[in-house]
């Protein structure tokens, strides 16, 4: 029998971590909730996800970054997916690939928020593969 | 490598030339950063003295004792502040002093140090404060490249505003996907959210009409002599049937008529704010007193409760554009975060003043001076 695989997430707006919740549950993961950054770095001291999934502006407008920094610290080997609505409310995009980017923020993906059921569930299987091989 | 540049206020040269020998050599390099850091160290022994470097250097961070024999630490932090300076302000403070600190913290500081303190005491809230200052810098050049608009009110409130429609658009689509099941009741709890963000839309929407008042102002203002009890009173019987709700005692005190010239439409506003906050952030079965008196060439309207209270460091973010605070205690509140900052901006333009005080878990206390008959601007 294989276990669930386990995905946190992290995001302030309580009905977004709710439909999250929902669709990443569909996928046939697990899920562990947090609704701010202060939330999660409780929980990852006594849980360890098999990925994360965090919103980037919390109670702080870096809070996402912060909570990526700690986990990676703690947890070097979890994958980390940072959602974002940022990009289309200011046109800021980021861009992961960029090496520039890649050295400080330490996620392994940036997704905007309103991203296809399918291509999240696509992404998600790469990272947790790639974490694996 | 990069350098921060410090500034030592204190009246103890050994202090001084202390903190400059632990950091002349100290470098702070996380795998995160692009850069390492390293400092130069500025050195002042006194609050004057030290507010010169601070006009003519710029430090990024100034290490401060408040016990100055001129002018007080407090007082410098409150110049930075005033002066809106981009410092970061760490007290250097002994532990008997501590309670001061704390309410540096409070008035801007980042942090503080206990008097005395190991190097190591002191590297460590210096790599913290790089790490705040480096994240600092990254987030100010995400803003810039976005034009800098997301500080900007429109697009604050095209988030507040989208944030619900994205919310409501997820659950309606999960519905359509039947996603809860055949069984209607198994969908209550989306339609609950749905009418709560509904609600909170629409809450937006009427303090956005209010603050469009506030600054278009003056050609529909219309000052005139009113009794501000009765407009306490209108505004205590619009909120009677919340404050019913949740057993909440209204009490209203103080003189039956405290004149003062205004706009009416603007005072109910204020009062209006402040009342159904009031109540909103109180807890089941408590009190609000709302007192209203006269004081030489001012009136004096004081709005006090008995909820929830607001954190030390929450207390002067409260007043700004869409600014709640998110805990536990107001998870299932909504608001707008527009009803203070509406209040504070009509309060300004008749040359008044609003405070706050408040305990977390007993009480807050705002309290309101307009002056009787000078409305300028
Ligand atoms: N009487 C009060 N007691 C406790 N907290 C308060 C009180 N009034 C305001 N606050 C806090 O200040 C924030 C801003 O208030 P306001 O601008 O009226 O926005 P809103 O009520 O729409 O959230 C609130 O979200 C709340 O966290
Ligand atoms: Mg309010």
């Amino acid at each position: 029998m294989t276990t669930k695989k386990t995905i946190l997430i992290v995001d302030d707006d309580q009905d977004y971590l709710y439909q999250l919740k929902a669709r990443v549950e569909s996928f046939g993961f697990q899920t562990l909730l947090a609704e701010s950054q202060k939330e999660a770095e409780e929980l990852i001291l006594k849980t360890k996800p098999d990925l994360a999934i965090l919103d980037l502006m919390m109670e702080n407008e870096d809070s996402g970054f912060i909570l990526c920094y700690k986990m990676k610290k703690k947890y070097p080997e979890v994958p980390i997916i940072i959602a974002t609505g940022v990009a289309a409310e200011t046109g800021i995009s980021f861009d992961i690939n960029d090496e520039n980017n890649r050295k400080w923020i330490k996620a392994d993906l940036f997704l905007e928020k309103g991203i296809r059921k399918e291509k999240l569930k696509e992404e998600i299987d790469n990272l947790l593969i790639k974490m694996n091989s | 490598m990069s350098t921060l540049k410090i500034l030592v206020i204190d009246d103890e040269p050994g202090i001084r030339s202390g903190i400059s020998r632990i950091l002349r050599n100290f470098r702070v390099d996380y795998p995160f950063m692009e850069e390492a850091f390293d400092f130069v160290v500025q050195e002042a022994s006194t609050g004057e003295a030290g507010i010169e470097l601070i006009e003519t250097d710029k430090p990024d961070i100034l290490l401060l004792d408040n016990k100055l024999p001129g002018i007080q630490g407090v007082e410098v932090l409150e110049y930075i502040r005033k002066k809106q300076m981009n410092i970061i302000v760490v007290m250097i403070t002994s532990y008997a002093s501590l309670e001061l600190a704390v309410k540096a913290t409070s008035d801007g500081a980042y942090d503080f140090i206990p008097k005395p303190f190991t190097p190591q005491e002191l590297k460590s809230s210096i790599e913290n404060i790089t790490k705040r200052v480096f994240l600092k810098k990254m987030t100010n050049k995400l803003q810039e490249t976005g034009k800098q608009i997301r500080f900007q009110f429109l697009s604050v409130l095209s988030h507040e505003l989208k944030a619900p429609l994205n919310s409501i658009e997820g659950y309606l689509q999960m519905i359509r996907e039947r996603q809860a099941g055949p069984q209607l009741e198994s969908y209550d709890y989306m339609v609950d959210r749905m009418l709560e963000r509904i609600k909170g839309m629409r809450t937006l929407i009427l303090d956005l009409l209010d603050l469009t008042k506030v600054t278009s102002g003056k050609g529909t203002r219309d000052i005139r002599e009113i009794n501000l009890v009765d407009i306490a009173h209108t505004a205590i019987d619009t909120m009677r049937p919340y404050s019913i709700q949740k057993d909440i005692k209204l009490n209203l005190h103080g003189n039956d008529v405290v004149k003062v010239m205004a706009d009416n439409e603007e005072m109910e506003i204020i009062f209006n704010n402040l009342i159904s906050n009031a109540i909103k952030y109180n807890r089941e079965g408590g009190t609000v007193d709302c007192t209203i008196s006269e004081d030489g060439s001012c009136v004096e309207i004081l709005v006090e409760d008995t909820g929830i209270g607001i954190n030390p460091e929450d207390l002067n973010k409260i007043f700004d554009d869409f600014v709640r605070i998110k805990s536990e205690k107001t998870r299932n509140i909504t608001g707008s975060g527009l009803g203070l900052a509406i209040v504070k901006k009509l309060i300004d333009t008749y040359k008044g003043t609003i405070e706050v005080t408040s305990q977390p878990d007993i009480g807050s206390k705002f309290k309101v001076k307009l002056p009787i008959d000078k409305p300028c601007s």
